[in-house]
């Protein structure tokens, strides 16, 4: 099908296009990517009578180290963030997941803000966001705020974003030495989205875990962290044992691609087997 | 309906001027404005891979993209992959010695995402082609003989037995 028929706003400030979003409301949309918003438009399961191009905005397109984070703009292409040297170098985890998004013609138009900004519970870069702790920052016609990932994905493809406010960048706290990283999911073919899927941070010193974070995504309405697998870590219990605490704490429900059960299975086994990665990782 | 607007394209290394609708496709602007059929359009909302082609140097698909959107680029469709002498290029040649189509609906997407990627990636593994053709859909083949013309393409052997399916 074709979507129908909109007015294109192409603005190239920050303050334009917030402007236009705040004139028409939730009749507006902003685009990015596309690689979400167009199909669900062809599919007319969405249409809007605005839509509010991003991808000629200024400013929106660095990738740059700030106090201790590294600020991603929001329309920079998953694909180039995926072969940045900084990113590579100050945001493993970032890195690690990129490629699990689709596949290469995807990431060369999809965005990391849209990816964040669409908050699909079975995406891998607001897991990265929530494990990581990353900081969103919101920008709206009186100016930009900050929000916490914890507080950012509200539910299923709902954020804490105002209908008037894009999400300008992405902050994520850059980790020290003796850190190591992993991605693992379960896709039926690759480039799926995930039935189920983890990523993992830990800093060790010694055969000491100092710092653990995980994160799940497409097991639950939002991605969600691991807490008690993260603090069963931190107190000595291995990657096998993690794992089944942090099945143990999800309810993942049934749908046509798994059974709720399977993908509380199959957790426990990612997340075991991400955290033996990271560890090994940390300690290499 | 919403007002026309002026799209200018460089196709192929030709300038095109078009009037269209903003919620018109790239993938309908090339097919039915610029008449370049060989563009496909399978799914059309980004599954299959069919409408590939190049914007500024990178393989996307077509039908995530309005013709607005892309407003002054350089675009390359199937039609302009081929060397100028008539010849194929080294993907299209060994998609045709390993008999990398049937119908042929799905070849373009094929063609043009691994043009583009063999010329961004000189050197993949063979892990790596399979992960790059994982963005196309072919429903004839059963994928044997298009990995094959992948790993011809790419200077990689083509092992003995992939050309019956048996090692899959
Ligand atoms: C075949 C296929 C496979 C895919 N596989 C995966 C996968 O495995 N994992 C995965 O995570 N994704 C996958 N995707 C989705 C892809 O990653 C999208 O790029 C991403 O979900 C949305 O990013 P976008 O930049 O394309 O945003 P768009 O599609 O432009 O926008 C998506 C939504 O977010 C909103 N939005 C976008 N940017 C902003 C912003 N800066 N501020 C406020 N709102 C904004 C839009 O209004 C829209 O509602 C796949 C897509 C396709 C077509
Ligand atoms: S027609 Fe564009 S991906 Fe299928
Ligand atoms: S050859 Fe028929 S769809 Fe691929």
């Amino acid at each position: 099908m074709k979507p129908s028929s909109f007015n294109y706003h192409a603005p190239t400030r920050v303050e334009e296009a917030t402007a236009l979003l705040a004139e028409h409301g939730d009749g507006a949309k902003v685009l990015a990517g596309g690689q979400s918003l167009v199909p669900m438009l062809s599919l007319r399961l969405a249409s809007f009578e605005h839509l509010v191009d991003l991808n000629k905005v200024d400013g929106l397109s660095a990738i740059e180290r700030v106090n201790g984070h590294l600020r991603v703009g929001a329309i920079v292409r998953q694909a180039v963030a995926e072969h940045s040297a900084d990113v590579a170098a100050s945001v493993p985890l970032l890195s690690k997941a990129l490629p699990h998004i689709g596949h290469f013609q995807i990431r060369n138009r999809g965005t990391v803000g849209g990816s964040i900004a669409h908050a699909d519970p079975a995406s891998e870069l607001p897991a990265v966001a929530l494990a990581l702790d990353a900081t969103i920052e919101a920008a709206g016609p009186g100016g930009t705020r900050k929000i916490a990932a914890a507080d950012f994905f509200v539910s299923t493809w709902q954020t804490a974003l105002a209908d008037d406010e894009i999400l300008s960048a992405v902050e994520f706290p850059v980790w020290g030495p003796g850190s190591g990283f992993a991605v693992e999911e379960l896709t039926r073919r690759h480039g799926d989205f995930a039935l189920a899927g983890a990523v993992v941070g830990v800093q060790v010193s010694g055969d000491t875990v100092t710092k653990a974070t995980i994160g799940l995504f497409g097991v639950g309405p939002t991605p969600l962290r691991a807490s008690a697998a993260e603090a069963a870590l931190l107190s000595g219990a291995d990657a096998a044992e993690a794992g089944k605490v942090a099945a143990s704490h999800i309810s993942p429900v049934d749908d046509i691609h798994a059974s709720g059960a399977y993908r509380t299975q199959v957790t426990a086994v990612i997340v075991r087997r991400a955290i033996e990665a990271a560890l090994k990782e940390a300690r290499s | 309906m919403s007002d026309e607007v002026v799209v200018k394209l460089n196709v192929n290394g030709r300038d095109h001027k078009v009037l269209v609708e903003p919620r018109k496709l790239l993938s309908d602007v090339l097919r039915e404005d610029l008449h370049l059929t060989g563009t496909h359009v399978g799914c059309e909302h980004g599954a299959c891979g069919a409408c590939t082609v190049m914007v500024d140097g990178a393989a996307v698909r077509a039908c995530l993209l309005f013709a607005v959107q892309v407003d002054g680029s350089k675009v390359v469709t199937v039609e302009g992959v081929t060397p100028t002498d008539g010849t194929l290029n080294p993907f299209q040649q060994a998609m045709q010695d390993c008999h990398g189509l049937q119908c042929g609906f799905c070849t373009p997407g094929f063609v043009v995402s691994m043009t583009s990627y063999l010329d961004d990636h000189p050197n993949p593994t063979d892990d790596d082609l399979k992960i790059a053709l994982s963005g196309n859909l072919c429903r004839c083949t059963g994928y044997r003989g298009i990995i094959n013309a992948a790993r011809t393409a790419a200077g990689l052997p083509v092992p003995a037995n992939a050309a019956d399916g048996s090692d899959h």
